[in-house]
């Protein structure tokens, strides 16, 4: 009972209220270091990205840029190379410059186009986020209901048959891997049917495949995990509470459940969408998508290194990026998170 | 583990991975020379009788070449799997044996590595060590490793608080020691298990890797480079990728099938099953003009659950406005149920059945749904134990109590609002207007009791049905508690049902008692006549056991040997004959309630 003795947290008045309270909280939370803490993650995560991304090239046995060039290459073009590249000087001295250089985004050219890496970051990037994006935001809200809905029918045990039902497709749509489904779709609706494209990027209705692909697997995840949140917030007292006030069914699921089901289902959206932006690279590759995951994979096969590096790096940085803002988010939405301990 | 094959899922998913596991092993025996024997005459070819996937380049039969795959598929995952599974307990393991701050370092290395995508690791590795198989293995070994590593890092943490670890610890044995010979055996199950799912990810990011032409490098071939040839081909021959895209499929599937029903039944071990034969419940008895100035009338209420289940066996009662009941009885007598079934909350797939059950002078099972909603939404207020659990943890305090009049009452919001306001102060929460925009965290738990009273309060409740709202509070706050839910009865005239198991509690704040054992009412009575004229066995050794009622406290506390029956297995005659000093033959029927003296009831032979 000691807070009730506390002072009285000078009242906020009705309206502009709002604001302030949600700027109070934020800052409470900064002052419970949680935020930072995240920062300084992130921060360090970072560093080792970096780190990592420098040693990448130098850890390939051997010269690469002599492996990337081939064995005919002239000695006088290699030295050239190795020169422009700085592969010469000590490490040290090297490692600092790249960093100076990613910063300044500055990420080498291409061995093969000499391209500017920046660029081919730049174009290709929105194209990939894009579409991982949008494959989420799809996921969720096929998944969010359908969790949902199977989680109520199947409370307590009735409908043995759509539980059996939920699971197996579930589980089945789970394991294929998404470059199986588009695959599968390509060659049905594209080869097949010629309703779609079967490559590139040219309209809204490209889009559709390469989503639909992306988006089978996390739907399937997102669904089971928001039955089974569902289903153990249907058992707790408040919700027997509610049903004791007799709300009608559409307030119960919707106002009383639904919040409560969302941090779990967008811990798990968040996760997901990391990993989507990695399967997004197969995905590209299958829908010869003008995106980053192609470029990637044309450039380690042709061993064109810095194109390599410098989008491996920026795909790592995405990842961090969203892991932050999913651990951010999950810190203003749900006030009691143990994650805020770690 | 012998349960495994009885689901569909479970029966799909051993079969699915002992096939592949039989084809990597007889696969390259039988079909080998097939696959690798060049046909000039038959590159390229679509779908034939000869070749039903067709030929690929060199027209080498493509189902073979899928057959034999197998092997290859299968080994490369196992040993990517093994070499995570490897670094990654090494790696959990660490923060248990290194120092403190070293610890502190590897954890924050898992804990951001386990977010990272695994392909992402392996193009890493592939650009290190070049295109094949080993950078791919390397790159999905690093990946698979920080999922293992947090597993071993949080079971053993679990485990670590155990006895026997504590034991090991003082008797100076080594921490390596320790992890190894206490920890890991004990950990070892769910790591195994993760096993399972691991392979199945590993030979799927594994077939990712080759389909995307970085991982294993021809003359080699596993299931996706067969893919990577296929799909160059996709437009002039789809079949072509038929073939090894359904084996990535299925092993896929069988995995994940595989892993999910293990992990469910070692899950599943952990609960005892526990069914018995049914029986049927007698007890009629005469039922009467309904009483209309009860507030609740229940008469031969039953609460029965499949498999013979009967946790609440014929009880009546009643409850006059303005009175306070008293339901005690061990967890497992059936009270709390009873006011489950009261408030019409019964868990599916529970059935009640009553001879009567009316609630301010209505037969709740014949109102219209709508009107029954209404009369309960609004006359009956219920009071949980965890007051926590209750409230909705992600709403405002203000805004739950305030939809009990939007929804039933037609309040407008801001009308609504003002009332739990007003409630809130009711219930003397401090600053009520405040603590209606917070949210439930941020109160104490004798203020969210509180909140929870005042929104039963909300509507003009005729009941309060109150189960044991006080055991999760500390005891001054549950003082207070009790205070204020007499106050409510007496300021609304509304009756309350408290339960509880705590027969002090109920001494001090009820009118009435009403004692439960094993589903049954064995005695009523009133308040007075608790501490020296009870008449059941059971509720004389209740009163017994507590040290601070009328009772003598030279004696040593007489606590009640044996234990109350469960549900499925009450006796026939009186349920509580086993645990009884004055048990008889006689006692093997069944004692009916009957009248001992004024306003007081029992169940037993030997009360007269
Ligand atoms: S009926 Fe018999 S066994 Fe039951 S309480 Fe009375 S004396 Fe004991």
């Amino acid at each position: 009972m000691a807070e009730s003795l506390r002072p009285s947290a000078a009242g906020p008045s009705a309206e502009g209220g709002r604001a302030g309270r949600a700027l109070g909280r934020a800052l409470g939370r900064v002052r419970s270091g949680f935020v930072l803490r995240r920062a300084v993650r992130f921060v360090v995560s970072l560093g080792v990205l970096l780190v990592a991304s420098f040693a990448m090239m130098h850890l390939i046995p051997g010269d690469p840029v002599r492996a990337s060039l081939g064995p005919a290459a002239p000695a006088e073009l290699v030295t050239a190379r190795r020169a422009a590249l700085g592969l010469d000087e000590p490490i040290l001295s090297q490692l600092l410059s790249y960093v100076s250089n990613v910063f300044r985004g500055d990420f080498g050219t291409s061995f093969l186009s000499g391209e500017p890496v920046r660029e081919i970051i730049a174009s290709r990037l929105p194209n990939t986020l894009g579409l991982a994006l949008l494959a989420t935001v799809v996921a969720l809200l096929v998944a969010v209901p359908l969790g949902m809905w199977a989680a109520i029918r199947t409370e307590n045990g009735r409908n043995r048959g759509t539980e059996v039902t939920f699971t197996s497709a579930t589980g089945a749509a789970i394991a294929v891997p998404e470059f199986l489904y588009s695959i599968a779709l390509v060659t049905v609706f594209a080869i097949g049917l010629r309703w779609f494209p079967p490559a590139g990027k040219a309209g809204p209705v490209s889009y559709v495949l390469p989503i639909l692909s992306l988006a089978i697997s996390p739907t399937a995840m997102i669904a089971r995990i928001c039955r089974v949140e569902t289903l153990r917030e249907l058992g707790m007292d408040y919700v027997r509470l509610a049903r004791a006030k007799r709300l009608p069914a559409a307030r119960l699921y919707f106002r009383h459940v639904l919040p409560n089901t969302l941090t779990a289902t967008l811990t798990v959206g968040g996760m997901l969408l990391a990993a989507l932006i990695a399967g997004s690279v197969l995905v590209e590759y299958v829908f010869a998508w003008p995106g980053l995951g192609l470029r990637v994979v044309e450039s380690i096969t042709q061993k064109d290194y810095p194109v390599a590096q410098g989008v491996i790096l920026v795909y790592g940085a995405i990842v961090l990026v969203v892991n932050l803002l999913v651990d951010l988010l999950l810190g203003v939405l749900d006030p009691t998170s143990k994650l805020k301990e770690t | 583990m012998r349960h495994l094959p009885r689901t569909p899922a479970g029966i799909a998913g051993t079969l699915l991975v002992a096939l592949m596991v039989i084809l990597a092993i007889a696969g390259p025996l039988i079909w080998g020379a097939e696959a690798e024997r060049i046909d000039s005459a038959a590159i390229l070819q679509g779908t034939s009788a000869a070749h039903p996937l067709g030929t690929d380049n060199l027209g080498r039969d493509i189902l073979a070449r899928v057959l034999v795959a197998g092997r290859l598929s299968l080994a490369l995952a196992m040993i990517a799997t093994l070499i995570g599974a490897t670094a990654g307990v090494i790696l959990g393991a660490l923060p248990s044996v290194l120092p403190r701050r070293a610890a502190r370092l590897v954890t924050g290395t898992v804990n951001a590595l386990v977010a990272f995508p695994g392909l992402l690791l392996a193009m890493f590795t592939a650009v290190i060590a070049g295109l094949g198989a080993r950078g791919a293995v390397l790159g999905i070994g690093a990946a698979v490793a920080p999922g293992f590593a947090r597993l071993t890092q949080t079971l053993a943490a679990s485990v670590a608080g155990a006895d026997y670890v504590a034991v090991a610890r003082m008797l100076g044995v080594s921490r390596w020691r320790v992890m190894t010979r206490h920890v890991l055996p004990n950990i070892a199950e769910p790591l195994i298990l993760h096993l399972t799912q691991a392979l199945g990810g590993a030979l799927l990011a594994l077939a990712g890797m080759s389909f995307l032409g970085l991982g294993v490098q021809p003359p080699s071939f596993d299931w996706g480079r067969l893919l990577f040839d296929g799909f160059a081909r996709i437009y002039a021959t789809p079949a072509v990728a038929l073939g090894p895209a359904a084996a990535i499929a299925l092993a896929g599937i069988g995995f994940n099938l595989l892993g999910d029903v293990l992990a469910r039944a070692a899950s599943r071990r952990a609960t005892p099953a526990g069914a018995a034969a049914g029986r049927a419940v007698p007890e009629a008895g005469e039922l009467g003009e309904p009483d209309p100035d009860a507030v609740l009338e229940v008469r031969d209420l039953t609460v029965t659950f499949p498999g013979g289940v009967t946790p609440v066996r014929g009880l009546s009662l009643t409850i006059a406005p303005g009175e306070i009941v008293g339901l005690v009885g061990e967890s497992g007598s059936g009270k709390s149920l009873t006011a489950s079934a009261i408030g019409g909350l019964v868990p599916y797939p529970g059935e009640v059945s009553a001879g009567r059950l009316r609630l301010c002078g209505a037969d709740v099972r014949e109102l219209p749904e709508a009107e029954c909603r209404r009369l309960l939404g609004t006359s009956l207020a219920m009071v949980f134990q965890d007051p926590m659990a209750a409230l909705n943890p992600a709403l405002k305090v203000g805004g739950q109590l305030a939809e009990v009049a939007t929804v039933h009452q037609g309040a407008s919001r801001a009308d609504a609002f003002a009332r739990a306001v007003d409630r809130l102060e009711h219930v003397r929460i401090p600053e009520p207007a405040t603590r209606a925009r917070q949210h439930p965290h941020e109160l104490s738990g004798g203020m969210r009791q509180r909140a929870v009273i005042a929104m039963g309060l909300m509507g003009a409740p005729r009941l309060i049905i109150a189960d044991e709202p006080t055991t999760a509070l500390d005891v001054t706050v549950q003082r207070e508690i009790l205070r204020l839910l007499r106050e409510v009865t007496d300021e609304t005239g509304a009756a309350t049902l408290f339960i509880s198991h705590d027969i002090a509690v109920i001494g001090e704040l009820c009118h009435r008692v009403v004692v439960m054992y094993a589903g049954r009412v064995v005695e009523e009575l009133p308040v007075e006549e608790l501490a020296s004229g009870a008449a059941h066995p059971y509720t004389r050794a209740l009163v017994a056991s507590l040290p601070d009622m009328e009772t003598d406290r030279s004696l040593p506390l007489a606590s009640i040997p044996g234990r109350q029956p469960s549900p499925a297995e009450v006796p026939d005659g009186c349920a509580f004959a086993d645990r009884c000093e004055l048990a008889s033959a006689k006692c093997a029927e069944l004692p009916p309630l009957i009248p001992y003296r004024a306003g007081h009831r029992v169940a037993c032979w030997e009360a007269k």
